[in-house]
């Protein structure tokens, strides 16, 4: 802090013999590192930030006010569009909440599908933030390498549901893939694929190694550590005063994961760690992730081993009435807390649906930890703090 | 008359090794660059390989429009592609493929090489200046500082090579490489500089050259994820196509000047004195792609350092060594 | 701020070694327009509709997201199938269009279908020039019921 404040005197000596007016700069929204269309209006003064106001909304596509007049069934096709990544990790609370109010019990099987998938997503979604954080800091290679293992985990997603990245395969009471509802198809169990699980084992010993390579590529590349170790520290009360969640938020200090306290899949029956570490910094949240997809990898081969046989779904009614009530249910996204706020009247729509969507609450940190950064770390935090656009915009 | 046709030949000759060069170096990278990232790039374009990628790429280029801010400074502007590739074109004119076969056989060609390698960093500051536009400025002042802290172990490195060749002439020092410096089993092995004490400076030369070609690990004053393009971001068509070219045509110049003062230039051993001329392309060739390569992959591995970083990095670092290496080299010079 | 640069030789190298590995290896590119990919059999391509099962009882249109089904249908009286029976009235299905320019290929329409009129495909090669002619009509939707696969084995 110090050698700061000696920097300022310094810049003010100059400036009693030269004005130098300060410098807004607009960065985005487009712009290649704010992930689509986040807008930062800067005031810089040389490369140094000195203040700065992210400008979203420009992807707003209204899915609270779209989702007062769709249908739970329609609402779930929605949801999965709101941090694309992760389709199905976005599915689970709202189906999770509905089954909620409606009292409904899910087979274990379909529970155990359920929790597979959403560690599936956790890796893809992770292996983008593995491809795009290196690309701020300027290394291409890492992108192409991580879309390439990806491959593999969004094959596995499209073999069980049938969508790449918008699987919709969550039904109140289980889960299903969109077959026919007639009287032929319906009595078709749409049970997971042969082979999936051969399949899946293998896919893991890929992301194992695609973990190696990330290692080599970017964790241990002295380039990269001096871009980011000690950049944009969040101490770990500031992460919670500004409502950081997921791997941000453990990368401060907070070993705190839903997966852990609420247990809305079987995690319970998993022998898993919480990942975190204390530094808090640029490096320290892309470690987290990287951990997380190795503890992700451990899950899906105990979940393998444990997934029990028995019915996908329970009897629900063919019209989905909820009835009145309202409840807010959650889960650990692969960027966070995810939550929705379901308000139903007893309609087959909901009077009101909150989306608490990670990215947005994870943003809101943005004017604080950029104020005083240079440009280039602007990047190097922006990046480390993977956030969807469609996810802060909803 | 017989004095202008020899200029003209020699104007062409140059001109069609700058565009050549930089063609193929863009081609290599666009291949290599993509089998690097898992990729197999351009495929279909002029039938095998996509050989006429880059052409069909400068062909796109030339048909669109020349657009310049309304706000820029108009000949300015304009002006700073050329400069950019003169300082390109300029460096070809004095790297001696041959005994014979150069340019201009200048007698202070590596002052020549390094002053007019510069000269783009110019163009790249004008057009950062001139562009009226707050990323092309900060672009072009990062590509300014960047030169002042590169110019300095560049020319430190050199100095040692010139200290130890006793001339500043590039083919001097080709022939300093190609001396005897001792008989082994009744052959006369020459080794090149790089094997003769100038590990170290050609490290340092390699370093700063990639930083005075702002690639990455140091291509700050372009760096797409921070400022867009840098001093770029207002180009297009023609006059983009200029720096694109001129970027990669200074690579090969660089590469060359590298191979020349570091690894032996035209000169290999064993190689009789006959067919300098006519293998010496060849060799000076094989040097310069070893080192084009290298360039292109460090630039498909690693990520950007920060401006800071590079700097502390030139002045805590790379100058002293390199000063320590000037005074390493003068005093064997001496001693010895 | 050096520190990182001090030892920077071995992650730097490791990390070239492995693009140089990359370059060597062949690399995982499916020659689209020469070799096509093959996709899942529940892969989501494009929906085909069976006309025959078709009652045009408007459930898909109506449970769409965004209302890209249109059907139109009209209503016969069918003669009772013994003498003295009850008139029964049946739909005739006059249109099925499905507008692929606002398709979010959720699924819902299949899901919901109580006839077994509508399957996934998963073909894929439909782009057009035009965004109109994205409308598939039931012709086109018809067509397509060839393409659709015999439901994938499943894991016991």
């Amino acid at each position: 802090m110090t050698s700061r404040q000696l920097m300022h005197r310094s810049e003010a000596a100059v400036s009693i013999e030269l004005e130098t007016p300060g410098m807004t700069l607009n960065i985005g929204p487009q712009h290649p590192s704010t992930h689509g269309v986040l807008r930062l209006v800067a005031k810089i003064s040389g490369e140094r930030i000195d203040e700065i106001e992210p400008v979203i909304g420009y992807m707003h596509r209204g899915y609270e006010k779209l989702s007062e007049v769709r249908t739970y069934a329609q609402i779930t096709a929605l949801v999965n569009r709101i941090d694309w990544v992760s389709g199905f990790a976005n599915e689970v609370p709202f189906i999770l909440g509905v089954e909620k109010l409606m009292g409904v019990e899910v087979p274990e099987r379909a529970q155990w599908i359920r929790l597979i998938l959403t560690e599936l997503a956790r890796i893809s979604s992770h292996l983008v933030f593995m491809s795009s954080f290196p690309l701020e800091l300027g290394a291409s290679t890492p992108l192409m390498h991580m879309l390439r293992d990806r491959e593999h985990i969004l094959e596995l997603i499209e073999d069980v549901t049938g969508g790449r990245f918008h699987p919709n395969f969550n039904r109140v009471g289980g889960v299903k893939p969109v077959y026919g509802g007639g009287s032929k198809t319906k009595k078709q169990s749409m049970d997971l694929p042969a082979g999936f699980f051969k399949r899946t084992l293998k896919a893991m010993d890929l992301m194992e190694q695609s973990c190696r390579d990330i290692d080599t590529l970017v964790t241990g590349n002295e380039v990269v550590r001096a871009r980011t170790i000690g950049i944009g520290v969040i101490p770990s009360d500031k992460a919670l005063e500004y409502g950081l969640t997921g791997p941000n938020l453990r990368a401060s200090g907070v070993a705190y994961d839903l997966r852990k306290v609420e247990n809305y899949l079987p995690y319970d029956q998993i022998d898993f760690d919480v990942v975190s570490r204390t530094g808090g910094d640029s490096f320290d949240r892309y470690l987290v992730r990287v951990g997380e997809v190795r503890e992700s990898i451990k899950i899906i081969r105990q979940a393998v081993d444990l997934i029990p046989a028995g019915p996908l779904q329970t009897k629900v009614p063919r019209v989905l009435k909820v009835p009145a009530g309202q409840v807010y249910s959650r889960a650990e996204n692969p960027k966070g807390e995810f939550g929705y706020y379901i308000v139903s009247e007893g309609g087959k729509m909901p009077y009101r649906l909150k989306i608490r969507s990670t990215s947005f609450s994870n943003l809101s940190i943005l004017p604080w930890i950029l104020k005083g950064q240079l440009i280039p770390d602007l990047v190097a935090i922006m990046g480390s703090f993977d956030f969807v656009l469609g996810d802060v915009d909803r | 008359m017989n004095a202008w046709l020899e200029l003209g030949i020699t104007l062409v000759v140059i001109l069609v090794v700058v565009l050549v060069s930089a063609l193929v170096t863009i081609y290599v990278e666009l291949k290599a660059g993509s089998h690097m990232q898992a990729r197999i790039g351009p495929y279909y374009a002029g039938g095998r390989w996509g050989w006429a990628q880059p052409l069909a790429d400068g062909a796109k280029f030339l048909q669109k429009e020349d657009l310049a801010p309304a706000k820029a400074d108009g000949p300015v502007y304009r002006l700073a592609p050329y400069v950019v590739m003169m300082s390109a074109i300029g460096m070809f004119a004095v790297i001696p493929a041959g005994p014979d076969l150069v340019g201009v056989d200048l007698d202070l060609g590596v002052y020549f090489v390094l002053a007019i390698s510069a000269l783009a960093t110019l163009g790249v500051l004008m057009a950062g200046w001139s562009s009226a536009n707050k990323y092309s400025l900060i672009g072009g002042l990062r590509a300014a500082a960047q030169l002042i802290a590169y110019e300095i172990p560049l020319i430190l490195a050199v100095v040692a090579v010139v200290i130890q060749a006793e001339t500043m002439s590039l083919n001097g020092i080709v022939e300093a490489q190609m001396a005897t410096l001792f008989t082994l089993g009744g052959m006369d092995i020459a080794l090149p500089f790089i094997l003769t004490g100038q590990i170290v400076g050609f490290g340092i030369f390699l370093v700063a050259a990639v930083a005075e070609l702002s690639r990455i690990p140091f291509d700050m004053p372009i760096a797409e994820s921070e400022l867009t393009m840098g001093y770029l971001t207002e180009y297009s068509g023609i006059r983009f196509t200029m720096f694109f070219l001129g970027e990669y045509a200074s690579i090969v110049g660089f590469s060359a000047v590298a191979a020349t003062l570091f690894l032996g230039g035209y000169g290999a051993p064993f190689l009789p004195e006959s067919l300098a001329n006519i293998a010496g392309p060849f060799v000076l060739l094989a040097k310069v792609a070893v080192l084009v390569f290298v360039i292109i992959w460090i630039r498909f591995t690693w990520p950007r350092l920060r401006e800071d970083q590079l700097q502390s990095l030139a002045w805590r670092w790379l100058i002293p060594i390199a000063l320590v290496n000037v005074g390493v080299v003068a005093t064997f010079k001496v001693v010895f | 701020m050096s520190r990182g640069i001090k030892f920077a030789i071995p992650g730097l190298l490791k990390g070239m070694g492995l693009t140089l590995r990359t370059m060597l290896k062949k690399a995982p590119v499916t020659m689209y327009p020469d070799v096509k990919e093959i996709p899942v059999p529940r892969a989501r391509g494009v929906i085909s509709l069976d006309a025959e099962a078709c009652t045009a009882c408007m459930l898909c249109a109506r449970e769409c997201p965004d209302w890209c089904i249109y059907i139109e249908g009209h209503k016969v009286e069918k003669a009772p199938s013994k003498p003295g029976g009850r008139v029964r009235t049946e739909n005739i299905l006059d249109r099925f269009d499905i507008d692929y320019g606002l398709c979010m290929y959720c699924g819902i329409c299949v899901d919901v279908c109580p006839f077994d009129a509508l399957f996934w495909s998963p073909e894929y090669e439909y782009s057009e020039m035009k965004i109109a002619d994205l409308l598939h009509d039931q012709e086109r939707l018809g067509e397509w019921l060839t393409t659709v696969p015999e439901p994938p084995a499943l894991e016991s």
